[in-house]
């Protein structure tokens, strides 16, 4: 391009917008030419305020560490003692999410299974009912009761070691699902009692009770109906932490899970998942101040998910409060998916491995989200278990690690103290100082 | 007969109880006084028994049913039979709302009027309702039937799948999706069956069916105004 026009007068230099940038422009293109909201998977991929922005501060003078390798530092927790007779052991605090079968394949439930088992935690069904793989390769499976209720029977009810109540999920609170008909196979279409091939939707609320006075007798009918043995879980979205962990509370949940928006999904509407909800870094604080208001803290545990990816973000979550973390999208990403091996796929799907993230199509060249029995073949359940027990050890020991920095022989014990803040929101979310400083915003008997 | 005081004995006593009856048990007839409309009474059962409650239920009475028979002297409160799978319950009164939400199977009769959201989420249940049910009925029905010997409320069968509405009275409006459907012999057949099996006031050739146009099951945006 000439820097000059015919006339002798400089080019300007050509401007992107930053409100009308690449990606929003292809969005408004796609949009036009579908006249269809976009679909996806995953959670929110903006930047937004996480653990990053958060450091621990280590050993010093007035706190001294632990030993690496040599001086114990525990992960173990127990979750439900409240009110069940049998409570959930896990050796570390990292436990997987509600994925469904369905959205995932059979074999990638049963390697979540495995590599739960295998690392000595939980793993938890999803929106479509609990299968004979997950079951059989699961020590601890945590069976959701949702609101479409689809595949749900007294009978695998009652072989849960928990049952995980779904008010909400991260990804979309206040929103349903969708599963498209093409991933509607004989076997899920069978476990959901409608035909094959058309769109399931999964219900946005529960379809026999409203509101906390109601979910109180939801969980007695769940109890008397499990004989008062498991713990009963109530996950929530990141809408109102403070209000929502109060009434779950006060409703009679032994644990709450609570996910943040990074927390991903099979399939919603982008807008939805990127518009809708709050970080998982902005809602931990007020879930924490709601147990101690009521005195329930380490009495009724909080389980917190939404973009875990590391032993760091663990840390940083029970440093805050949490006892106990979720993983989901990072444990698919450990089992496979979006492996850079499959990047000429990606690329053939207009995508590249790392943005993929149309699951709901089922095409996944991993194998994973997927029930093309081709495509299924891929991925191999046992080796992907092992990927996902290891995966979870380096987790824990990276949250050891910075445990016994900090002088801590439990991860329970870190504390919002080992903390400082990187950023004034983080700051602010966290309520722990700013780096350098004594302060952050919101502090009690501070002016500014 | 068993007869079991719910007041004095409690509800943990009650269900644990009747939980423990297998399909061999031969205390086969339960009696329950003092229902005085507690919450999950008489759930998750999964034996041939009968459990006949004197009086009126609150919440979820018969919840997740297999194989037995539960009789409410009285009117039962909202999510009765939620997620029944085999069995029948029988309401001698009126039932609340989310009667047989995603219920599988089996039988639910009641004798007087069904409230809101009768048979949401319905997965292969029958319903039989002797009087009148309100608004949003059906909603999202999977499988099953539902029949209304009086007349249906608004938004009957409202974004349903496959499951079958026989109305006997009036409907105030159909759902998204909804529509009027021919009866042919083997509805006829289908309601001569059920009406003798519930017990109640009807002939088979006074209602009308209704089920799902089948527009909606594949997402087309062109339908969007539809909800």
């Amino acid at each position: 391009m000439n820097s000059h026009d015919d006339k002798g007068i400089p080019h300007t230099t050509p401007r992107q917008s930053a409100t009308f940038s690449a990606d929003v422009n292809s969005d408004i293109r796609r949009a036009a030419a579908t006249g269809i909201y976009d679909i996806r998977g995953g959670g929110a991929k903006r930047k937004v305020p996480s653990f990053d922005d958060l450091l621990f501060m280590g050993a010093s003078i007035s706190r001294y560490p632990l030993e690496g390798y040599r001086e114990k530092c525990d992960t173990s927790v127990t979750i439900g003692g409240l009110h069940a007779s049998n409570p959930i052991h896990l050796d570390i605090p990292i436990t997987i999410a509600g994925m469904s079968f369905g959205a995932l394949s059979g074999p990638a439930k049963e390697a979540l299974g495995r590599g739960a088992s295998m690392a000595g935690t939980s793993t938890t069904t999803g929106d479509g009912g609990m299968t004979p793989e997950e079951r059989g390769h699961s020590n601890k499976l945590v069976y959701q009761y949702l609101p479409s209720r689809y595949g749900m029977n007294p009978d695998d009810l009652r072989k849960a070691d928990a049952i995980e109540i779904v008010v909400g999920q991260g990804a979309k609170p206040g929103g349903g699902g969708m599963l498209l008909g093409q991933k509607i196979s004989d076997r899920v279409a069978g476990m959901r009692n409608l035909p094959k091939g058309i769109d399931q939707r999964s219900a946005c609320r529960h379809p026999d009770w409203t509101g906390p006075d109601d979910l109180e007798i939801k969980i007695l009918e769940l109890r008397e109906i499990t004989g008062w043995k498991v713990p009963i879980y109530v996950k929530v979205a990141g809408a109102r932490p403070y209000y929502d962990v109060t009434l779950a509370v006060k409703a009679g949940a032994d644990a709450i899970v609570l996910d943040g928006m990074q927390g991903g999904t099979a399939a919603t509407q982008d807008v939805f998942i990127e518009h809708v909800g709050q970080p998982t870094l902005a809602i931990i604080r007020p879930a924490v101040q709601a147990l101690q208001d009521l005195g329930m803290h380490r009495k009724v545990q909080l389980i917190l998910s939404g973009g875990i990816r590391s032993g760091a973000d663990v840390a940083k979550a029970m440093a805050l409060g949490a006892d106990a973390v979720a993983i989901g999208t990072a444990a698919l990403i450990a089992l496979g998916d979006n492996d850079p091996k499959y990047e000429a796929e990606y690329n053939a799907l207009g995508t590249t491995s790392g943005a993929y993230d149309d699951w709901h199509e089922g095409k996944d060249p991993a194998g994973i989200t997927t029930q093309d029995p081709e495509l299924m073949k891929r991925f191999d359940p046992i080796e992907g278990g092992r990927r996902l027990k290891n995966y979870l050890k380096v987790m824990t020991l990276e949250a050891q690690t910075i445990a016994r920095a900090c002088g801590k022989n439990h991860l329970h014990n870190l504390e919002p103290e080992d903390l400082v803040a990187l950023t004034m929101e983080a700051a602010a979310m966290a309520k722990v100082p700013l780096c350098g400083t004594d302060w952050y915003p919101g502090k009690p008997n501070t002016s500014y | 007969m068993q007869s079991f005081d719910l007041e004095a004995q409690g509800l943990r006593a009650l269900n644990s109880t009747l939980n423990a009856q297998s399909t061999e048990t031969n205390q086969t007839v339960w009696e329950v006084t003092n229902p005085k409309g507690s919450h999950a009474i008489a759930v998750g059962l999964d034996a041939p028994i009968e459990v006949n409650v004197k009086g009126s239920t609150g919440y979820y009475c018969g919840g997740m049913n297999k194989q037995a028979t539960i009789h409410v002297h009285g009117s039962a409160g909202p999510g009765t039979g939620e997620n029944m799978m085999s069995g029948k319950i029988i309401i001698e009164g009126d039932a609340s709302q989310y009667l047989g939400a995603t219920a599988h199977g089996g039988l639910i009769v009641v004798k007087g009027n069904a409230s809101s959201r009768c048979g949401i989420s319905m997965k292969g249940v029958n319903i039989v309702v002797q009087g009148n049910i309100g608004h949003m009925s059906a909603f999202m029905g999977q499988s099953g039937n539902l029949v209304v010997c009086g007349d249906a409320g608004d938004a009957l069968g409202d974004s349903c799948y496959e499951a079958r509405f026989f109305v006997r009275g009036s409907v105030k409006s159909l759902g998204a999706d909804c529509e009027k459907k021919e009866m042919r012999p083997e509805h006829i057949e289908f309601l001569r069956e059920i009406i003798a099996e519930s017990g109640v006031d009807a002939k088979p050739e006074e209602f009308t069916r209704y089920g799902s146009a089948r527009t909606l099951y594949n997402f087309d945006v062109d339908n969007a105004g539809a909800y």
